[in-house]
């Protein structure tokens, strides 16, 4: 299906989302949306998908139809569907009734009927996903596929794809990309919004960038890097040298510990962390890295073996003990366990002091929090709610309001949705922290980040944990295999 | 106790819960849209005097029940306008509205008090109730039993057999993706929480027609059935047939207090008649026990195959509210 944008115009109050966005998408293309985090891709999506309505004098045309579009449900019917970045499904239900809700029919819906279809449409694309079991068991790449289904069986001829590769494990994505290449075969658009230059490259026949709400420009491979980043901040971005640390005083040091929880059990973890250290945790989601670090913050007690920080023994103490020895962890879930919605700026800069006496000092407070903004270049005010902040400047908010000094800083995914000005600056910030001696232990399903940012890397494979690795003797090859479960006979893991 | 008192206890125990039925299934519907009427407690009794005041003037029953009906409607109206349309919280909204109609029937039905009215005759059944035992308990009710019996089915078979139960699942579960799916949420909020406010308003009347025929107003006893309604809601999950069978199981415990105190004189009869409160209290508990976390390690360290029995009989077992109870839905 052919899709053309016309002067898409949309104001939110005074802000100005879409400029004047025009843009045809042929009929059997990938195409590429590129942009920063708050460029206008997802509002621009939104508008494309039904879920909020342009400026009036914006055009959509489909097969060169104007439409006009209501809700998601009207995009639908004309054949126009949406993969959220968040599912949009329903975790406690099967999935054999995430299939069916939404897709008309009788009003007693024939289950059996339903399930063949499912499992019919599911060989197709080699998806293996059973109908009789619960959404909340999936990985979020196979909550994809049921998505990717749910849309094929309502006829969506156009597909957008809202930063699909966040959370997923790279086998994962690969498999979603064979299956997105098949469908300009079908004469099917996709369209792939993301802020990942790598993915970007290699997926998509054509490339349009956006910035602050204007498109910039178009481009078409093969596809210049320094080009496109170019396009998307403005300005010239590189990566910074990488230093060998210079290790220090051991910080934190594991001697034979074993964790486990409902599902794992890791046994037997030795290792020494170092001041200006930084050891990167590879491994797909649920591997054990998790567990792992949640035992590190004091949060998960472990079932056997010694853990100490600085000299301390911390064996079995609770995570306000490991906190006093200058400990921070900040959790994946920014909004869920990091951060307070409904508290501005201020109030979490208050909060983070910790002031002594009853009386909150909100003059201070105010100062405390602009001169944070300034200092972590945060795009926010010192009143506005934290939730209204975008996704990195949310980290940057987060990163601002650990104490200083600290001994060890314990990050999940600190840069998963973010772009790539945002991640350098965050590396930039952690660097400086790690150069006073602080030690950074960090989860990323980002395996060039990994390798990119860490001294030493442990893979965890289904609870196996590897020796530390050398990120600057390890290949992201390397890596990949490992986390897949190939090659460790080699390395050997802990057990060893 | 012969078998015969047991069976006519039990269905007894059948007739007296009816009123509950009808309750836990109103409020499992308004839940499942996320709507929370608190106000359950202030409804049963403002349907209950309004029922019996209609019924008692107009001499016609079936007025009676659809005058109480009309009552929990329209209080759910009320809830559904301040959470959905005014944004105002469910649970201040709900509370208030619980003392409101309780107080409120209490001073408008100060002129029926005691008043000798219509009650609900048994309606047994040709043929079906001659069927031994069976017939006994399940046959020789009144109509309004009868009504919650088919009520329970028909609520279970809409939330999960048919396609806009389905939809109400998921406006429950995430109201997002329910409206992507083409559902008109608050509308569907609303049509939802009226009809779950017309079952419990059918409560009222189900107890001061039939079970406790009459409106005594402040000794009535049927203040506070509201708010167990509301745990045995929660008790049984959000799913209809469970949340029937915990009103049973209340009425069953109810009923035991009562034919125990005969037998166990050294136990004091208060012990006994509050012994039900705490007891659901405890299965509720049970019924939950998979949420905790030694659980989990307990599972973890058991064989394979009984691990996988267990984890799926407290997956079964386990009831987590609609993860979007009591939440607004805004379109972005």
């Amino acid at each position: 299906m052919n899709v053309e944008l016309k002067n898409i115009n949309k104001h939110f109050g005074k802000v100005h989302a879409n400029k004047d966005i025009t843009l045809n998408i042929p009929s059997g293309t990938i195409q590429g949306i590129l942009g920063e985090n708050g460029a206008g891709k997802s509002t621009l999506m939104k508008i494309l998908s039904g879920f909020i309505q342009a400026d009036s004098g914006s055009q959509i045309i489909l097969d060169g139809k104007s439409v006009v579009m209501n809700s998601p449900a009207d995009a639908i019917q004309y054949g126009i569907g949406m993969l959220h970045q968040d599912p949009l499904d329903f975790p406690p239900m099967k999935i054999l009734d995430n299939f069916l809700l939404g897709i008309p029919g009788s009003f007693f819906p024939n289950r059996k009927e339903a399930t063949q279809d499912f499992n019919l449409l599911a060989k197709e694309y080699g998806f293996s996903l059973d109908p009789e079991n619960y959404v909340d068991s999936l990985t979020v790449g196979e909550r994809q596929q049921l998505e990717i289904m749910r849309l094929l069986f309502l006829g969506v001829r156009v597909f957008i794809l809202d930063e699909p590769t966040t959370g997923i494990s790279a086998a994962q994505k690969e498999k979603l990309f064979t299956t997105l290449k098949k469908f300009p075969e079908q004469a099917m658009t996709v369209i792939f919004v993301s802020h990942k230059l790598e993915d970007v490259e290699s997926l998509c026949d054509r490339v349009a960038v956006l910035r602050a709400g204007q498109l910039v420009g178009t481009l078409n491979p093969p596809y210049q890097t320094k080009k496109i980043v170019e396009m998307m901040f403005g300005k010239e971005i590189t990566l910074g040298e990488r230093k060998p640390a210079n290790v220090g005083e051991p910080v934190l040091s594991f001697d034979n510990i074993s964790l486990e929880d409902a599902r794992l059990r890791i046994k037997n973890i030795n290792l020494e962390v170092r001041e200006h250290e930084v050891i990167g945790l590879a491994g797909m989601e649920g591997s054990g890295q998790d567990l792992f670090m949640r035992a590190c913050a004091g949060l998960v007690r472990p079932v056997g073996g010694k853990i100490q920080l600085k000299g301390q023994d911390l064996s079995g103490k609770s995570y306000h003990a490991f906190k006093q020895v200058g400990v921070n962890f900040l959790p994946a879930a920014r909004l869920e366990e990091g951060l307070i919605p409904g508290l501005s700026l201020t109030d979490h800069f208050i909060l983070a002091e910790q002031p002594r006496g009853i009386f909150i000092d909100r003059i201070a407070g105010q100062r405390l929090a602009e001169e944070r903004i300034q200092s972590f270049n945060i795009r926010g005010t010192p009143l506005s709610p934290i939730e209204s902040l975008s996704g990195g400047n949310q980290q940057r908010a987060e990163l601002a309001l650990l104490q200083n000094p600290l001994s060890l800083i314990l990050l999940e995914h600190p840069t998963r949705g973010l772009d790539i000005e945002s991640v350098i600056y965050i590396w930039s910030k952690l660097k400086e922290r790690c150069h006073h001696g602080t030690s950074i232990i960090f989860i990323s399903s980002d395996l060039e980040e990994i390798l990119q940012y860490s001294d030493r890397v442990l893979v965890f494979f289904s609870g196996k944990v590897s020796q530390p690795l050398d990120a600057n003797k390890t290949s992201v090859e390397e890596l990949g295999q490992l986390i897949g479960g190939k090659g460790w006979a080699e390395i050997g893991d802990t057990h060893a | 106790m012969t078998q015969e008192t047991i069976i006519i206890g039990l269905a007894g125990i059948l007739a007296a819960s009816a009123p509950i039925v009808f309750a836990v299934l109103g409020e499992t519907l308004s839940e499942r849209a996320g709507v929370i009427n608190l106000s359950m407690n202030g409804t049963i009794l403002l349907s209950a005097m309004g029922g019996f005041a209609v019924a008692y003037t107009t001499n016609n029953i079936v007025l009676g029940f659809l005058t109480g009906m009309l009552i929990g409607a329209l209080v759910a109206l009320i809830v559904a306008f301040a959470s959905i349309t005014l944004n105002q919280s469910q649970v201040a909204v709900g509370f208030v509205l619980a003392l409101t109609c309780r107080d409120l029937s209490y001073f408008l039905g100060n002129p029926y008090m005691g008043l000798p009215g219509p009650r609900l005759q048994a309606l047994p059944i040709p043929f079906l109730s001659d069927i031994p035992i069976i017939g006994a308990l399940f046959f020789r009710q009144d109509a309004i039993t009868y009504i919650s019996f088919i009520a329970i089915i028909l609520v279970w078979v809409w939330v999960y057999r048919t396609r806009p139960g389905l939809m109400l699942q998921g406006i429950g579960e995430k109201p997002a993706a329910a409206y992507i799916r083409g559902a008109n949420v608050n509308l569907m909020r609303y049509v939802y929480t009226i009809i779950g406010g017309a079952l419990i308003g059918l409560a009222g009347p189900a107890f001061s027609l039939a079970s406790r025929a009459g409106w005594m107003g402040t000794i009535s006893g049927l203040d506070g059935f509201g708010w167990i309604a509301l745990s045995i809601t929660i008790f049984g999950g959000w799913n209809p047939a469970r949340a029937a069978f915990g009103a049973y199981l209340f009425g069953f415990l109810q009923w035991l207090g009562l034919v125990l105190q005969p037998v166990l004189t050294q136990v004091p009869s208060q012990v006994l008649q509050v012994a039900p409160f705490p007891l659901m209290i405890l299965t509720l508990l049970l019924v939950n026990i998979g949420n905790a976390e030694w659980v989990d390690r307990t599972l973890a360290a058991m064989p394979e195959r009984t691990r996988k029995f267990f984890a799926k009989l407290l997956r079964a077992m386990r009831a987590s509210p609609p993860a979007s109870l009591g939440v607004p839905f805004e379109r972005d």
